[in-house]
C-alpha cells in the first residue's frame, strides 16, 4: 500500500473533511509513522476467534412499542440558526 | 454547602488552574461536584473540548447528572479535557489547557485532566465524574494525586455521554480519596434502559467494600508493565516501593507475565479511532453545534464546517478511522482487531484464575511539561497509553491510588469484569498502609 497524498485526499473526501496542503503532507508522514504501529496485529492468527464488538456479552433488550414523551420543537431546534417553519435548513439540492 | 463559597473557589482555582471550560453561574446550594464536559447538562454548555460544540446547550441530563442531581450533589462547572477525549495530557483542548495542581509547568494528564485537578486542588469539593476510554481516568488521577476509579464497561450509564467509542467509553469517578470516589460511584452506576449497553444488575452498595482486611488476595504484578525499558526510574522506584509495602503488610504478590503486552495498544487504537470516526460523522453543522453559510452542496458544506471546526487530533483520528474501516484494509486493521480484543480478553481472564487483582503502575512517566509534550509525535504521544489501554480495551473495572500522598504516580489495580468490590477493598486498603 501506497501512503501519499493521493491517499489522503481520498481517505479526507471520504470523511467529509476539506484539508490545507500543509495538512496534507502531515498526515502523509503520520500515516506512515502510526499504520507502522498498527501492523503488529497482522503477524498474530485470529482465526477461530470471535469479533469482540463489545468487551462484555450482552443481550438484546426488548421494550413494548408504545408511544413516550419525546423533546418538544422549541427544544429540538434550540441549538441551530439554521431552521425555518419547523425544518431544519440545509444547502441547496439543486 | 453554599454555591457562592465553592463557586468563588472554582473562580479563584480557574484564574490559576484552568480546570473549568464553563463554571456553572446557576449552581444551586448542595453538594459540589466537577464533572467532564462530554457528558451533558441541561442549560449548561457542554463543548466536549471542542470548537465544532461551542455553542452546545443540551435539552436534557445525562442519565448520569439526573442521578447525581437526584442525590443533592451540584454541578460545579464542565472539566477541561482533551478534544472528545483524543489525548493523554488535556493538551488537545480548544479551549484553556488545564495545568497540574502540584506543579503548573506540568500537565493534569488526560483526556479527563480538569476534574483530576479540580479534585485535588479543591478544599470543598471532594469527588468528580470523569470518563475513560483508553485511560482517561486512571491517567489524570495519577498525575494529579488522586483516586480515579474506572468502573466495568456498561455499569453506569452512556446515555448522555458524547460518544468518543462506543465500545470502550466508560464514564467513572475521582475521589479525594478511595471513600469519596466510591460514594459517587454508588450514586451513578445502575441499570438503565436508555443505555443498550448498560448491564442488568441490581444496584450494589459499594461502600461496604471499605474496610476490608484483604490479606487472602492475590496479586499479580505484571512484569512487562513494571519494569525496565519504557518506564520512567522513578515511577519504577515509587511503584516497588508500594508493591513492598502491600507485602509488609500481608498480601500476597507475585510477578506474572501478560504475554499480549506488545499488542494492547495497537488493538486500542485500532479499535478506538474506527469507532471515532464513525461517532464524529454526525457533526456536520445544521441540527446543533457550530454552523457557517450555506454554501455549496450538502458534501462541501459539511466538509468545511469539519474543516473548520475540528482539531488536528482530531482530523487525524477521523482520517485513519476512515481509512482502516476501508473496502480493502478494513479486515486486515478493524476486524483483525476486534479479534484480537477477544484474544486479549481472554489472557486477563486466565490470570484471574490465579489471582484476584492484578498491578501495574499507572503510568510509565511522571507529569510531563508542556515544553515536552509539545516535542511529541503522535506514536511518542499514543505510547503514553501503554499501561492503561489494555485493561480499558477489556472492559475490566480499575482503580488508580496515589502511590504516596501528593506523589504523581499511581497504583493500578485491576478486577475481572463485575468485581468493583476487589478494587475497590484493595485500593482501599493500600490507602491505609503507604
Amino acid at each position: 500500500m501506497k501512503i501519499d497524498k493521493e491517499l489522503i485526499e481520498r481517505v479526507a473526501k471520504v470523511s467529509r473533511l476539506n484539508l490545507k496542503e500543509e495538512e496534507k503532507e502531515s498526515f502523509v508522514k503520520d500515516f506512515k509513522d502510526v499504520l507502522e504501529v498498527f501492523s503488529k496485529i497482522g503477524k498474530v492468527k485470529t482465526d477461530n476467534l470471535d469479533l469482540s464488538v463489545q468487551p462484555v456479552k450482552f443481550e438484546n433488550v426488548f421494550r413494548e412499542d408504545k408511544v413516550e414523551k419525546s423533546l418538544n420543537e422549541k427544544e429540538v431546534f434550540k441549538n441551530t440558526e439554521l431552521k425555518e417553519k419547523g425544518f431544519f435548513k440545509g444547502p441547496k439540492i439543486l | 454547602m453554599k454555591t457562592r463559597e465553592f463557586l468563588q473557589e472554582a473562580k479563584d482555582l480557574n484564574k490559576k488552574y484552568n480546570f473549568f471550560i464553563t463554571i456553572n453561574e446557576k449552581a444551586e446550594d448542595g453538594i459540589p461536584i466537577s464533572v467532564k464536559d462530554n457528558i451533558c447538562t441541561k442549560g449548561l454548555k457542554t463543548t466536549a473540548g471542542s470548537r465544532i460544540l461551542e455553542n452546545y446547550e443540551p435539552v436534557f441530563d445525562a442519565t448520569v447528572i439526573e442521578k447525581a442531581k437526584k442525590s443533592k450533589y451540584v454541578v460545579v462547572g464542565k472539566t477541561g479535557m482533551d478534544e472528545f477525549g483524543f489525548g493523554s495530557f488535556s493538551t488537545n483542548c480548544a479551549y484553556e489547557i488545564p495545568k497540574n495542581p502540584l506543579d503548573n509547568t506540568r500537565s493534569c494528564g488526560g483526556s479527563s485532566g480538569g476534574g483530576a485537578g479540580y479534585t485535588y486542588a479543591s478544599k470543598l469539593s471532594n469527588s468528580s465524574i470523569g470518563e475513560s476510554t483508553g485511560g482517561s481516568i486512571s491517567c489524570p488521577a495519577a498525575f494529579c494525586s488522586v483516586v480515579g476509579i474506572t468502573p466495568t464497561y456498561g455499569l453506569v450509564s452512556r446515555y448522555g455521554l458524547i460518544d468518543y467509542a462506543n465500545s470502550l467509553d466508560k464514564i467513572g469517578t475521582f475521589g479525594k480519596s478511595v471513600k469519596d470516589a466510591v460514594k459517587l460511584l454508588n450514586v451513578i452506576s445502575g441499570y438503565d434502559e436508555k443505555d443498550s449497553t448498560s448491564i442488568k444488575k441490581g444496584k450494589e452498595n459499594y461502600e461496604k467494600y471499605l474496610g476490608k482486611d484483604i490479606k487472602k488476595f492475590k496479586v499479580g504484578v505484571i512484569k512487562e508493565f513494571s519494569n525496565g525499558e519504557g518506564i520512567n526510574l522513578e515511577v519504577e522506584k515509587d511503584f516497588w516501593d508500594g508493591v513492598k509495602k502491600l507485602e509488609s503488610n500481608g498480601v500476597k504478590c507475585k510477578e506474572v507475565s501478560f504475554k499480549l503486552s506488545d499488542l494492547v495498544l495497537p488493538v486500542y487504537y485500532v479499535i478506538a479511532m474506527c469507532e471515532a470516526s464513525t461517532n464524529l460523522a454526525k457533526y456536520c453543522g445544521i441540527r446543533y453545534g457550530m454552523t457557517k453559510e450555506l454554501k455549496g452542496t450538502f458534501n462541501e458544506y459539511f466538509s468545511s464546517v469539519r474543516e473548520s471546526y475540528f482539531g488536528k487530533e482530531a482530523k487525524r483520528r477521523i482520517l485513519l478511522g476512515t481509512f482502516m474501516r476501508m473496502a480493502g484494509y478494513r479486515d486486515a486493521y478493524y476486524i483483525k482487531a476486534l479479534k484480537l480484543r477477544s484474544l486479549i480478553t481472554q489472557e486477563y481472564k486466565k490470570l484471574f484464575k490465579e489471582f484476584d487483582v492484578l498491578l501495574t503502575p499507572t503510568m510509565p512517566i511522571l507529569p510531563p511539561k508542556f515544553s515536552e509534550i509539545e516535542k511529541l509525535n503522535p506514536v511518542e504521544n499514543y505510547m503514553c497509553d501503554i499501561l492503561t489501554t489494555g485493561p480499558n480495551l477489556s472492559g475490566l473495572p480499575m482503580i488508580s491510588v496515589p502511590v504516596k500522598k501528593n506523589r504523581a504516580v499511581g497504583m493500578h489495580f485491576i478486577a475481572d469484569h463485575l468485581q468493583e468490590n476487589k478494587i475497590i477493598s484493595i485500593g482501599d486498603y493500600y490507602e491505609r498502609v503507604r
